[in-house]
């Protein structure tokens, strides 16, 4: 218990580190923008697919369950409101962090694990190239800005996705279903849900390189590393989550 | 032929004129508690030479190569590379030097995200940005024509056989005109052709470019073809040092038997 405690406190001490040298690192050059751009396109648009189809699917299933109850108090045009404050607020930046959490987050251990155990990133020092100016700033910067992004992008096809829910049952236009939401929407109920957006991208791949970064020798290592990113990226995205609500409780 | 003791700096057979372009005194390097690897290795390597470090799996080889370069930090010791104390550098100044040091891992450690034209136009790309896209493939052709690969500039490290991958990485080596060039194992799992064809590439590399070499071997043919000197580590010391036909006719069992 004591030998648990000890390891996952060292763990936390070198992720704190590990975190510290991004901030030291990312503002010295050389910037590695083509590398910064390629893992946008692979942690971002080779994301979309899944990101869309669970967007859609939590906007329909969303607003499926939540309409028998709202009808039973008349209150069923609160719904289109209900749903996008709801998706906005909480379930798009937390689901589609913990999809990225999955995607991301392991891809990016397994990765960075796997050039670990092959010596790769050892060439890259030896040869004098900085590997984690090259491998992590560049990942855990794409990782801060598409996540915000893919959120964003979940939230519009969540959206729709309540809106096909809704005419299952009904036949609302569009333009009312829109005109309704952006009434029941606020600029703050954006803000806070945006902001935690970033810190959720910055841990998943900041524990994602970090975990492939550290994993010892070894093929077996590459595996442990993926899935402990993924244990860890998502469990984080939970303390991160409260922790924004209570701030945003205190604040807005 | 000459033994040494633990901890004692071994005897020279030829005494070299030449001047000593790396040199490492007295180091120590334990691994968890008590995994002591290297118990006081000392080692000069003089210009243009080509040492052969033998010895079995486990002894320090390649931890003693690895400190030259500074990817493990030895505990206690000395090391000079071309007059300059690795371990009390900055980070700028270690990567100075490690530009003018070549180092080929055993496996080949080639970039698997990036195809071979890739691989060898990064590593020059980062050092040398002044050269135009032209110019960078020329020197991409021209590195691999030197190790006789220049028909797989455009695969991908997966397909390559295991030879393949560790001439492309030493063409990867070469590129930036190391003075130095340090070999893990460069043959090991090779089959006995390919394995000449490395040892002869890499006694081929040595007499066109005039580069020092420290080859860590457990390949007999390798060592016989390469080696100028020879030095055998044992229980993290250099136990016995020599030519190859000094230590093939060593006193010492042990050391003959490498050579059996």
């Amino acid at each position: 218990m004591i030998f648990t405690l000890k390891n996952t406190f060292t763990e936390i001490g070198s992720a704190t580190l590990f975190a510290k040298q991004f901030f030291k690192e990312v503002f010295i050059p050389p910037y590695e923008a083509k590398e910064f751009l390629k893992q946008c396109y692979v942690i971002g648009y080779k994301s979309l697919p899944l990101v869309a189809i669970t967007g859609f699917i939590m906007g329909l299933v969303l607003t499926l369950q939540s309409r028998p109850t709202l009808v039973k108090f008349g209150a069923e045009s609160w719904l289109p409101g209900m749903v996008a404050l709801s998706l906005i607020r909480e379930i798009a930046p937390v689901i589609t962090a913990l999809i990225c959490a999955g995607k991301i987050s392991s891809g990016i251990g397994a990765e960075l694990g796997s050039m670990k155990v092959t010596e790769q990133i050892d060439a890259m020092e030896v040869s004098a190239i900085n590997p984690y100016n090259y491998l992590v700033v560049t990942r855990i910067l794409a990782c801060t800005i598409m996540v915000p992004i893919l959120v964003i992008f979940a939230d519009a096809i969540g959206i729709i996705g309540g809106y096909v829910g809704i005419n299952i049952h009904g036949d609302v236009n569009f333009y009312r279903y829109l005109t309704q939401i952006l009434q029941s929407l606020e600029f703050l109920d954006l803000i806070p849900a945006t902001i935690k957006t970033f810190f959720f991208g910055f841990f998943i791949g900041m524990i994602g390189c970090f975990k492939g970064f550290n994993a010892s020798n070894g093929t077996e290592s590459v595996g442990k590393a993926a899935n402990s990113a993924v244990v860890t990226a998502s469990l984080t995205i939970f303390i991160l989550d409260m922790v924004a609500v209570q701030i945003t409780d205190l604040f807005f | 032929m000459i033994k040494e003791k633990e901890n004692t700096e071994p005897k020279k057979t030829k005494e070299k004129s030449k001047t000593p372009i790396i040199q490492i005194k007295d180091l120590h390097k334990t691994f968890g508690v008590d995994n002591e690897v290297l118990k006081g290795v000392n080692l000069t390597v003089n210009q243009g030479e080509d040492l052969v470090i033998l010895g079995r799996s486990g002894s320090g080889k390649s931890v003693t190569i690895k400190c030259i370069v500074g990817l493990i930090v030895p505990d206690k010791g000395e090391i000079k590379v071309f007059d300059e104390d690795v371990l009390n550098l900055t980070k700028p100044e270690l990567n100075e030097i490690r530009v003018r040091i070549g180092f080929l891992f055993q496996s080949g450690a080639l970039y698997d995200s990036m195809s071979v034209r890739e691989n060898l136009a990064f590593t020059l790309k980062k050092h040398k940005r002044e050269l135009t896209a032209e110019e960078v493939e020329n020197e991409v052709i021209e590195a691999l024509d030197n190790v006789g690969l220049s028909d797989a500039i455009d695969k991908m490290p997966s397909e390559l056989s295991g030879g393949m991958q560790k001439r492309i990485g030493l063409a990867r080596t070469l590129i930036l005109k190391p003075e130095i060039i340090l070999y893990d194992e460069p043959t090991t799992g090779l089959d006995t052709i390919t394995s000449r064809e490395i040892s002869e590439l890499i006694l081929d590399i040595k007499h066109k470019r005039k580069t020092t070499s420290i080859i860590i071997t457990h390949d007999m043919a390798c060592a016989k073809l390469t080696a100028d000197r020879i030095m055998v580590l044992k229980d993290g010391v250099i136990h016995a040092e020599g030519t190859y036909e000094e230590l093939e006719k060593d006193e010492d069992e042990w050391v003959r038997s490498f050579f059996e």
